[in-house]
């Protein structure tokens, strides 16, 4: 089998998403890539299917959140999602991340791209309250159906909370242990 | 600064019991469904052959399925969330309860993300113990699914044999760790103590007594007419299609795709073991079993070559900034009395990072996300849980089967709910 020349993954996106490509660090031998969100379909097309990067598999799609810090190349982000794609051809791993604000976080789904993206970002639209945009089923996906709050957000409290019973069901909220700030 | 966007207490007229109607299904089910031409029915989350708390949702024309909408979160316990307020020492006993069968390989991603994280070493004597403990725990839990399998598919015997043999590694687990499945055996840094002297008899009457074990098995399932009536043909996963739904270990090789990330990705020391990674042709039921049962003569391999040579040395990692000193030192010196109450007060700070690794666990790759915050608690730890990506493919793979294969099909890619929930 004729396998083409592997390349560098930041050089190449680099010289061809130009615009889109914001940044790009390295840490413990982990490459990241950072752009702008509303790109992320354009990007992980373009790393699965050129030749010489072929990232392959979806591996994770995960979401942090900075609260109470603003992060990201415009210093406006308080969410950011990373998605690890995987090479199996040149047996390599690569990172995605775009940063989002705090107002309506949401960028365009990419389970057109891969399918399991689609229960990946079912989680994040669930525990973070991140959306995507044409998602093909944005229904909560671990938390029931008629949760409040997305719990994976850094002000979302760990918290217990009342038991419920029917007979003081309208004072369940009032002992919730809330983030106060 | 960001602010709180908690929704205010403003919604509890939500906490409604469910008044539904078929009417909220619409665009999940087919259009037939809306008339009453097809069933719908739900089967778990009690059912016992979902392998726990997996509910599915199924629209049957007569006894074929048209769609199948799996429906998790019953098991979801918040470990990730619980991990945020936990020091990177306490966090590894939550990582246990994820994938209760095979505790030792969640242990050992989220020690290997830390270890990542702040640089740290691991003696190559803790790495060879570590092996041991994974190719264990990857026997034992092939054990439970093969029992569960065949029970699903009506053969009562072999889930009581495979128990049985189930029982001797959870004992050498005991041994270890003082634990039969929840053990926190492998912790950043190394393993919590050293292997005790009745540890290798054991292993080594293990490895003598299984392999007539598996061939027992082996006549009761392989060649077995019914068994292969039920398995062969029954839902097929292309390779393509494995890959797109991130399918990964066991039930992408039995597709085909020759992808180990022990073989691919070594890590604690597998590339110095001699061993195959047994791949299937059809994706379907049948090979997705034998594709494992293949899987249990590698991991006796490999756990025969690892306790041959187990290096004399350290348990774990003699950087006392991350790893505590040994008890007895404590009685001597001052900075062992330091590093020791530092450690399990405060614990270590990790940098604002973030990290992703990730190993072969008996279901395929499980995944950890690690993102330090400069402090001694981690701000998000994310697992890429291997039943997750199984459970959300069920719906496509079942498509067109008749009810009865389901519960084969759902034994076949082998999942776990405290795996998939988290």
């Amino acid at each position: 089998m004729n396998i083409p020349q592997a390349l560098d993954p930041v050089a190449t996106a680099r010289e061809a998403l130009d615009a889109i490509i914001l940044d790009s660090s390295t840490f413990r031998n982990e490459t990241t890539l950072i752009i702008n969100p509303l790109d992320i379909v354009t990007v992980t097309r373009f790393l699965r299917d050129t030749n010489g990067l072929v990232y392959n598999y979806l591996s994770d799609i995960s979401a942090v959140d900075y609260f109470p810090e603003l992060r990201g190349p415009n210093g406006e982000g308080r969410f950011a999602v990373s998605y690890h794609l995987y090479s199996m051809l040149y047996n390599r791993r690569i990172r995605i991340k775009a940063f989002l604000p705090e107002e309506n976080p949401s960028l365009p789904t990419v389970s057109v791209v891969w399918q399991a993206a689609e229960w990946l970002e079912r989680e994040i639209i669930d525990m973070m309250g991140i959306t995507f945009e044409d998602h093909p089923d944005p229904r909560r996906l671990l938390m029931p159906e008629d949760w409040d709050g997305h719990p994976h957000r850094r002000d979302y409290p760990l918290g217990y909370e009342s038991i419920m019973f029917s007979f003081n069901k309208n004072e369940i909220n009032k002992h919730k242990p809330y983030a106060k700030e | 600064m960001a602010t709180s966007v908690v929704p205010a207490a403003e919604k509890s007229e939500s906490l409604h019991y469910w008044e539904g109607s078929v009417e909220q299904l619409r665009g999940l089910v087919s259009e037939r469904a809306m008339t009453g031409e097809t069933m719908l029915l739900n089967m778990g989350p009690h059912h016992p052959s979902t392998h726990g708390v997996l509910r599915l949702l199924l629209e049957l024309d007569g006894e074929q399925i048209v769609t199948c909408l799996p429906d998790i979160g019953y098991l979801h316990t918040g470990i990730e969330k619980n991990i945020e307020s936990k020091t990177y020492e306490k966090a590894v006993t939550l990582t246990d309860r994820m994938d209760y069968l095979s505790p030792m390989s969640n242990n050992m991603v989220f020690s290997l993300a830390v270890e990542k994280l702040v640089d740290l070493d691991v003696p190559a004597r803790a790495q060879v113990i570590r092996v041991i403990c994974l190719e264990l725990a990857r026997i034992a839990s092939h054990l439970v699914w093969l029992g569960t399998h065949a029970l699903d598919m009506g053969a009562m015997s072999v889930f009581l044999y495979c128990f049985r043999e189930r029982e001797y590694i959870l004992d050498m687990f005991e041994m270890l760790s003082g634990q039969r499945m929840m053990g926190s055996y492998i912790r950043p840094g190394g393993v919590w103590r050293d292997l005790v002297p009745e540890f290798l008899p054991a292993l080594d009457r293990f490895i003598n007594y299984f392999p007539a074990k598996i061939d027992d098995y082996e006549s009761l399932l392989t060649n077995n007419p019914i068994w292969i009536d039920r398995t062969q043909g029954i839902g097929v996963v292309e390779p393509e299609e494995a890959l797109s739904y991130g399918m990964s270990g066991p039930t992408l090789r039995a597709s085909g795709v020759n992808w180990d990330i022990r073989k691919s990705e070594p890590y604690s020391g597998y590339e110095q073991y001699a061993f195959d990674v047994p791949l299937g042709e059809h994706g379907d039921v049948y090979d997705r079993f034998y594709v494992r049962i293949q899987e249990f003569r590698e991991s006796l391999r490999i756990l025969k070559q690892a306790m041959k040579n187990i290096p004399e040395g350290p348990f774990r990692s003699q950087n006392r900034k991350f790893v505590p000193p040994p008890r007895a030192e404590l009685g001597s010196s001052m900075e062992a009395v330091i590093h020791h109450f530092k450690l399990w007060t405060e614990g270590y700070a990790a940098p604002d990072e973030e990290v992703y690794a990730s190993i072969e666990s008996p279901r395929g790759e499980i995944g950890c996300y690690l993102h330090g915050t400069g402090g001694n608690k981690p701000r998000r730890v994310h697992f890429k849980t291997p039943s997750f990506m199984h459970i959300s493919s069920l719906g496509k793979i079942s498509r067109g089967h008749m009810i009865a294969d389901l519960v084969g099909i759902i034994g076949s890619v082998d999942i776990v709910l405290g795996d998939s929930d988290r």
